[in-house]
């Protein structure tokens, strides 16, 4: 019961993207289209779930003066494996989100969530922290991602909706990207408050 | 005007000064070169004017009522139907007038009522509509129809001063100026492009009415020009690849952006002083985007620019309150 | 477990065995990826030189990369290029360019581009056989490979003039890393032609 609270907390009352403004870079970057923006939501869940796996099974090892050099290092292996893995078995993905995996590195989700829930708790909770707040940044991006490729090209995963010479093309640059999430954001606000 | 606060004693004497008076005011300013571009571009003109403002006037009404569900009304205070005028000055008359209406639509509803409606805006809702549209349907609005032709449907496209100006500075080729129209053509109006970039001399007429009926000062305007005088004049004569500064002052949307748009009270600083920075940073961003951007027109990106460091423009020319150097020099 | 104080020796040790086992980690991982990685690679280019050359095999040489940073291929069936321009609209695009032996080009293929969708982004379809801005068949030798707007024979992407240039200038390179090839080669006959009659004599 406790888990799934931890787990429905990250998909929308502490939602990383719409309440906690958090890793705004890859976001605001690899949203272009649905697939992009759902792609760069799971490759950021997959490090977030272990790396919070991870510090949270080691996290009385590390000496507290010395913890943040230490995430640092158990995330960025994580990313590089990520990106290995990546490059060697999903090649469409690489070459779209490519230049945006290594800085799943510097996404301040990761060692926020690190910092705030893995080091404070067990490693079962901590994986669920990581799927909710992962799920919760997937749907984000994958939302941001499909009304910016449905008002810039008319299309939804790859999927005609209208004309693609109706498309607004400063939806799928990157001002489209702040415009979009200011109104998703006022949306979401909207909604939660009713 | 912004910088008087008369307090007195009754009975007060209203000016009749509201924000009705001044919209309407720079609506008439723009008269004249209104019909001198329905003259210059026919039907296609009068079609891409009557949408634009038909449809800022219904999308400020409709968000007004349904999505801010105001009861008062500001739909006749002139507002929308002036950034209605100016966006279809910033447009090619042969546009499709869908295009339009999506332009109406991010002015208003994005550019203006977003921020919580008129006096609240950062930037000029009608260069938003424009900037948008620019952006997103770069290959209809780069097509520009040959002042002269009357008809709509199949104007003819040409080059225009400015893109003949970029292509000589990326040539390296200065006899490519040559096919440039001579500055008293460009003065008058016959050239290609958008609307209102057509007059020169006409805009400068209706800035000469705002200024004497005091609805903008002198500042913004007369520093702006002055600036792109001074820069593009600086750089003619270094290397002649640049075109002449009279010729850059005339062409495009430089006499529109600096007495119409970069004018717009909301969106410009209110001191003196400020409006002073902000006309020089207008004028030199508009020439640098002109000759090195990639982009043939610089002025509406230079003032949206601006635009966004107005609040900061206010903030380090505020006014001397009363009192308050008296205070320092006691201090010391 | 009761956490490990920060003293001196703790942090050094700790931090030093999380770095050591990171670093087996991925020593690992990369060990098992890295022969799928290139294998993708090499078959990337194969595709990308097959599909420039209009060939359905094709045997490949070993590459060239000059000086200037192109990589030539030399096949049987002509030579592919690959050529970069630094200033395209959205930064580098590299473009794998096939001459045949007349140094007509056979087809082209982008490579890496940062290009706006729906503007530059169309480079991919815009020059290929039958477009409005074809270029297969032609030959920088023969034909002036610029734009229009800057007088030369090939029609610009409409609104993305940059991104064509750019395109043009990664041709047009590719084209004289075709040549200074040859020269080299020729040169290098020549020389040992030359060293041949000196031992003759």
């Amino acid at each position: 019961m406790n888990n799934l609270k931890v787990f429905l907390n990250g998909l929308i009352k502490e939602n990383p993207t719409f309440v906690l403004l958090l890793g705004m870079c890859p976001t605001l970057g690899t949203t272009s289209s649905a697939l992009n923006g759902m792609s760069m939501g799971l490759a950021t869940m997959a490090v977030l779930v272990f790396s919070n796996l991870i510090i949270a099974l080691i996290k009385n090892l590390i000496p507290d003066m010395v913890r943040i050099p230490c995430y640092i290092v158990v995330i960025a292996s994580l990313v590089t494996i990520l990106q290995m893995l990546i490059k060697a078995y999903a090649p469409g993905i690489d070459a779209a989100l490519g230049l945006f995996i290594p800085l799943i590195v510097v996404n301040c989700i990761i060692l926020g969530r690190a910092e705030a829930f893995a080091a404070k708790n067990g490693a079962v909770p901590s994986i669920f922290d990581g799927l909710g707040i992962g799920l919760g940044f997937t749907w984000a991006l994958t939302l941001l991602g499909a009304c910016r490729e449905l008002l810039g090209t008319g299309k939804v995963f790859g999927l005609t909706l209208f004309p693609e010479q109706y498309g607004a093309l400063l939806f799928v640059l990157a001002p489209g990207a702040f415009i979009v999430l200011g109104y998703l954001i006022a949306i979401f606000n909207k909604l939660k408050k009713a | 005007m912004e910088n008087k606060l008369i307090v007195s004693l009754s009975p007060h004497v209203h000016g009749g000064d509201s924000v009705q008076k001044n919209m309407y005011g720079v609506c008439i300013a723009l008269l004249p070169a209104m019909l001198a571009s329905f003259y210059f571009f026919g039907m296609g003109a009068v079609a891409v004017m009557l949408t634009s403002v038909l449809s800022c006037v219904f999308f400020e009404w409709a968000i007004t009522k349904f999505i801010l569900k105001r009861n008062r009304l500001t739909i006749l205070d002139g507002s929308a139907a002036l950034t209605g005028v100016l966006l279809a000055f910033n447009l090619p008359s042969n546009l499709p007038l869908w295009i339009i209406v999506l332009g109406a639509l991010f002015a208003i509803g994005v550019g203006k009522m977003t921020f919580g409606g008129l006096g609240q805006n950062i930037f000029n809702p009608a260069l938003a509509g424009r900037v948008f549209l620019l952006i997103s349907f770069p290959v209809q609005m780069t097509t520009w129809p040959v002042s002269g032709e009357m008809s709509y449907l199949d104007a003819q496209t040409a080059a225009t001063p400015l893109s003949i100006m970029q292509t000589a500075i990326s040539s390296g080729d200065a006899s490519v100026l040559n096919q440039l129209p001579s500055s008293l053509e460009m003065l008058i109006g016959q050239t290609g492009g958008s609307m209102g970039e057509v007059s020169a001399l006409l805009l400068l007429l209706g800035c000469a009415f705002m200024l004497w009926k005091k609805i903008i000062t002198w500042h913004i305007p007369v520093s702006i020009i002055a600036t792109v005088l001074v820069f593009a004049g600086l750089l003619h004569l270094a290397n002649p690849v640049y075109a002449n500064p009279l010729q850059v002052v005339f062409s495009g949307g430089l006499m529109l952006g600096a007495c119409y748009m970069a004018t717009d009270y909301v969106t410009s600083p209110m001191s003196h002083k400020g409006q002073l920075i902000y006309g020089v940073c207008i004028g030199l961003l508009t020439v640098i985007i002109r000759n090195w951007g990639a982009y043939p027109e610089g002025m509406s990106f230079a003032i949206i620019i601006m635009n966004a460091f107005t609040p900061l423009i206010n903030t380090y020319c505020k006014p001397t309150r009363f009192g308050e150097v008296v205070k320092k020099e006691v201090a010391k | 477990m009761k956490k490990l104080e920060s003293t001196l020796p703790n942090m050094a040790i700790v931090l030093t065995s999380i770095a050591v086992i990171a670093g087996l980690a991925l020593g690992y991982v990369n060990s098992v990826t890295a022969g799928p990685i290139e294998q993708i690679k090499a078959q990337q280019l194969s595709d990308g030189i097959k599909a420039v050359l209009n060939a359905d095999e094709v045997a490949v040489e070993a590459p060239d990369t000059l000086e200037s940073g192109a990589v030539v291929y030399r096949t049987d069936k002509g030579v592919s290029v690959q050529a970069t321009d630094p200033n395209g609209f959205g930064g580098k695009l590299t473009v794998l360019v096939g001459f045949d032996n007349e140094g007509c080009i056979q087809g082209y293929q982008i490579l890496e581009t940062s290009e706006t969708p729906g503007l530059g982004a169309k480079a991919d379809q815009w020059f290929q056989k039958g477009q409005k801005g074809d270029i297969i068949g032609k030959s920088p030798a023969r034909n002036n490979m610029t734009v229009s707007k800057d007088g030369g024979e090939v029609d610009a992407i409409t609104a993305s003039t940059i991104t064509s240039r750019a395109f043009l200038r990664c041709v047009n390179s590719a084209y004289e890393a075709l040549s200074v090839k040859e020269d080299a080669q020729t040169g290098a006959t020549a020389q040992h032609k030359e060293e041949m009659e000196v031992s003759n004599e």
